[in-house]
């Protein structure tokens, strides 16, 4: 006989954890979380800076310290998990199979199952620089794990391709280190992490943010020893002329997050091509019955706390749904998104499922100033919120009330834009 | 009279603010959008602070190196001596979230506290 869970949750990081709790506390407890790792906390254990948890706890922690709340949360209620060990295949009839080496490859069964994989970062290879691939370059995630968890610096002179924040913090984190950093190059006019970042991490040591650049050229055989950077036109193309060479024994790229979704791939779930996450409706489920997705496989964000929040929505729904209490979800409302907003999470609303409100995220496409967010039921505008600025780098929300969904006749569309 | 330009970081608009100062005293913030703009502004330009956070090598632990963290902001320009405090100072684990690794970084007054348990 095939061992059998109620709720399988895979990955351990904040968005796993939290998730275990509130499934935990919805009344399962017959629950197991697997995480691949040698420690549960996910990628927050090697994010040593703070400005974590400010909406969650009211506090600012660092990294470690928001785990630790969680996982102590988990550890309490004495929540099962396994360290070390991979899910390495899900069958659509929900069998998991796990792979450690201790105990080999095992197949167990879950009710439920709950992604929380989080991200990864898009390989180097999808970076167009011609040349040799000298030792010296990372990833700022491999960086900073280097940095940060193992204790080792790459290197004495950075430069750094992106503005993503995980570049941003490695900035610091490498001054801090004794690190010269050279320079910040960005393709993009703007900046795709956050303007708090921007401030401490690169204003407050001096280091150079040159937006809409890139490197053209790297330098050295064995050993990276230097970069050549260009200014780039509108449609991204390197200037002639406009080249200078920095000196660097390190290059760290920091280019972007994908949410790690082979698993859901195989085993039918849907993905955005959007978000590289699954599509979700407002409980957080798949179309793939009984497979609930939350955190950063699901969208790439910036603030764990909306994390959190999202993987408690994931846990509850996917209790209820283990103890039969999923009453007829009947027609779901599709969400749409246009104009300037790149996609929607969740992707559709069912009115007769949902909690009193549901928070709706989104990213817009670039940025906008002085525009107003706009939502309409149907063909009928009913909000029309004016933002200052609206970057990409930074996620936007709109809060849907299930009465003002109840009280509109012949719903079927929502759909949320930037406009005048 | 002096200028200083900063960028203001309580919300996205990052709007950027010029503060004029006279002999160190603010005489006039232009730029901010709100309220909350010229009080980050006065604070940036008399008393900047900062949270300064880094590692310290651990022997006997399951991992090789803590997280550490200053208890309360430091003054901005202590940034680097806080850090000097930290060079070749190794600890014993087990180590829990709190513990003092530093007292009294570089004559702050702030603690250095671990941010990560580690056991032994
Ligand atoms: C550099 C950096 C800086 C950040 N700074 C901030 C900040 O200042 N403030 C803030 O609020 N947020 C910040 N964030 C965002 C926040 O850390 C993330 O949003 C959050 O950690 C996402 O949680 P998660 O659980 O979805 O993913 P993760 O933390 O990535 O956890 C996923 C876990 O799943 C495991 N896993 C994956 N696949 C499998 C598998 N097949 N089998 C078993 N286990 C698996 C992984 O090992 C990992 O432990 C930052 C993120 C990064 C990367
Ligand atoms: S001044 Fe006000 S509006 Fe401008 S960035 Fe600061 S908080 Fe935002």
């Amino acid at each position: 006989m095939m061992k059998t869970y109620d709720i399988i949750v895979i990955g351990g990081g904040p968005a796993g954890l939290a998730a275990g709790v509130a499934a935990h506390d919805a009344g399962v407890d017959n629950i197991l979380i697997v995480e691949r790792d040698d420690h549960l906390g996910g990628i927050l254990n090697q994010c040593i800076h703070n400005g974590f948890g400010l909406h969650t706890f009211k506090e600012e922690l660092t990294g470690p310290e928001y785990a630790q709340r969680f996982i102590d949360q988990v550890l309490e209620r004495e929540i099962p998990y396994v360290l070390n060990t991979m899910v390495v295949d899900m069958s659509e009839d929900k069998v998991v199979t796990l792979m450690s080496r201790e105990r080999g490859i095992e197949t167990v069964q879950a009710k439920a199952i709950i992604l929380a994989m989080g991200c990864r970062e898009r390989p180097r290879g999808a970076l167009n620089i011609p040349g040799y691939r000298p030792a010296g370059i990372y990833s700022a995630g491999t960086a900073q794990r280097l940095v940060n968890i193992e204790g080792y610096m790459p290197g004495k002179k950075v430069v750094i391709l992106g503005s993503g924040d995980i570049g941003l913090i490695m900035a610091r984190r490498m001054t801090f280190e004794g690190a010269k950093v050279q320079c910040v190059a960005e393709v993009m006019p703007y900046s795709g992490g956050l303007k708090r970042n921007i401030v401490q991490c690169l204003d407050d040591f001096d280091i150079p943010l040159l937006l809409s650049h890139t490197v053209v050229n790297i330098h050295g055989k064995d050993r990276l020893t230097g970069v050549t950077i260009a200014e780039v036109d509108e449609r991204r193309r390197p200037i002639p002329g406009t080249e200078t060479y920095y000196d660097c024994d390190t290059l760290l790229l920091s280019v972007g997050l994908i949410p790690e979704n082979e698993l859901s791939h195989n085993s039918g779930v849907q993905i955005s091509p959007v978000t590289n996450g699954p599509v979700v409706d407002e409980t957080m489920a798949t179309n793939h019955e009984g497979v609930f997705a939350c955190g950063n496989v699901l969208h790439v964000h910036d603030l764990v706390d909306y994390v959190s929040e999202e993987a408690g929505t994931a846990g509850r729904h996917a209790a209820e749904y283990v103890q039969g209490k999923v009453a007829d979800k009947g027609e779901a409302v599709v969400l749409k998104a246009v104009d300037g907003v790149r996609y929607t999470v969740p992707a559709t609303i069912h009115v007769n499922s949902m909690d009193d409100k549901v928070t709706v995220r989104f990213r817009v496409a670039g940025v906008f100033k002085n525009r107003y967010i706009g939502v309409y039921f149907n063909d009928e505008r009913k909000v029309h919120r004016r933002k200052q600025v609206m970057a990409p780098g930074e996620m936007e929300q709109v809060i849907l009330r299930k009465a003002d969904l109840e009280a509109f006749d012949g719903l079927h569309t929502i759909t949320i834009k930037v406009e005048d | 009279m002096e200028e200083r330009h900063l960028t203001c970081i309580r919300c996205p608009l990052g709007c950027q603010i010029t503060v004029t100062l006279d002999n160190g005293e603010v005489v006039n913030v232009t730029g901010n959008t709100c309220k909350r703009g010229d009080q980050y502004a006065r604070k940036e330009v008399t008393d900047p602070t900062r949270t300064v956070t880094s590692i310290v090598r651990v022997n006997g632990g399951d991992v090789a190196m803590v997280s550490v963290k200053t208890k309360t902001d430091v003054p901005k320009d202590k940034i680097f001596d806080v850090l000097e405090t930290l060079t070749d100072v190794v600890v014993e684990a087990p180590v829990h979230i709190g513990d003092v690794i530093v007292a009294d970084a570089a004559g702050t007054g702030v603690d250095i506290i671990a941010t990560k348990q580690v056991n032994a």
